[in-house]
């Protein structure tokens, strides 16, 4: 998977580091953004008031 | 073909261990700056618009507490203060004790089923002890005198912590107007805050409790108490 990504980005090997690491500032922006708080809002976290529920 | 599958499976745990980051780390601090930015806007907002009042008697006594109505859920209405809980620590206090509207935005909540500050009875509030901003995180290290003060559209009420104590989630009883009284309407003389976390930190098996008495009052165009101007006075 890497290595076939790695064989399509142009360019010499810097530039095509450089184009690696704006992609994965990209991804962490993604997920970041929308899909860590999409998926904490599965998640429960410990419950902190007092009652019957 | 097995390679393609590991490096999926690696990206993926990678992603989960991000995402433990985040929850625990980033995010928790990300909504406590964000809950504390309101919190300031908060106060300023009820300092605008308070209507001047009526000065002391002679002693420095504003006389009995004036008592805001209960807000709706999710609505911010008074800003808590805790100088134990860190030297520029506010967070907003709203209405309601919803995970989702309230207490997941970093916010202190209020059992809508008790009292308002300054009331007689108990003033009751929820908040996180770990992630999504963690506004009880240090609960424990409060100490006997330490004060909580908490600002609403009518003034700053000062109470004076006076005990922690660990129940089970079940034990409601720590919010009637007397806590653990062993009738619940039993009618209270004294004005107190609660507050409940969980406890230990990240389980729900048992709840911590702090509670603190009520010391003194004053309204909004008095300024805020000594041991907060500094705080109040940065925004």
């Amino acid at each position: 998977m890497y290595s076939a990504l790695w064989r399509v980005l142009p360019g010499p090997w810097w530039l095509r580091v450089l184009i690696l690491i704006i992609l994965a500032a990209a991804v962490l922006y993604a997920l970041v953004t929308w899909v860590f708080p999409f998926a904490d809002s599965f998640i429960d976290s410990p419950d902190v008031t007092v009652g019957s529920s | 073909m097995l390679g393609v599958l590991g490096e999926i499976l690696i990206t993926v745990g990678v992603v989960v261990l991000l995402f433990i980051v985040w929850q625990q780390w980033f995010n928790d601090i990300v909504v406590a700056g964000d809950s504390r930015g309101q919190a300031a806007k908060l106060s300023q907002q009820l300092h605008d618009e308070a209507p001047p009042r009526a000065t002391p008697d002679k002693s420095g006594d504003y006389g009995t507490p004036a008592v805001t109505p209960a807000a709706s859920d999710g609505k911010r209405f008074g800003v808590l203060y805790v100088p134990r809980f860190g030297a520029d620590y506010q967070v907003p206090i709203a209405g309601g004790t919803s995970t989702t509207q309230t207490l997941n935005t970093g916010d202190a909540g209020h059992y809508d089923s008790t009292q308002m500050p300054g009331a007689i009875g108990n003033f009751a509030i929820a908040g996180h002890r770990t992630t999504h901003g963690a506004p009880f995180a240090n609960i424990a290290t409060l100490r006997v005198g330490d004060h909580f003060y908490v600002q609403t559209k009518e003034g700053y009420y000062t109470y004076t912590f006076r005990n922690l104590q660990y129940v089970k989630p079940t034990q409601v009883q720590v919010l009637q107007e007397v806590p653990d009284a062993p009738v619940v309407s039993t009618a209270s003389k004294d004005r107190l805050i609660t507050l409940t976390s969980c406890n230990p930190k990240y389980s729900a098996a048992e709840r911590i409790i702090a509670y603190g008495v009520f010391s003194s009052w004053q309204p909004l165009s008095a300024g805020p108490p000594s041991e907060i101007t500094s705080i109040v006075a940065k925004g």
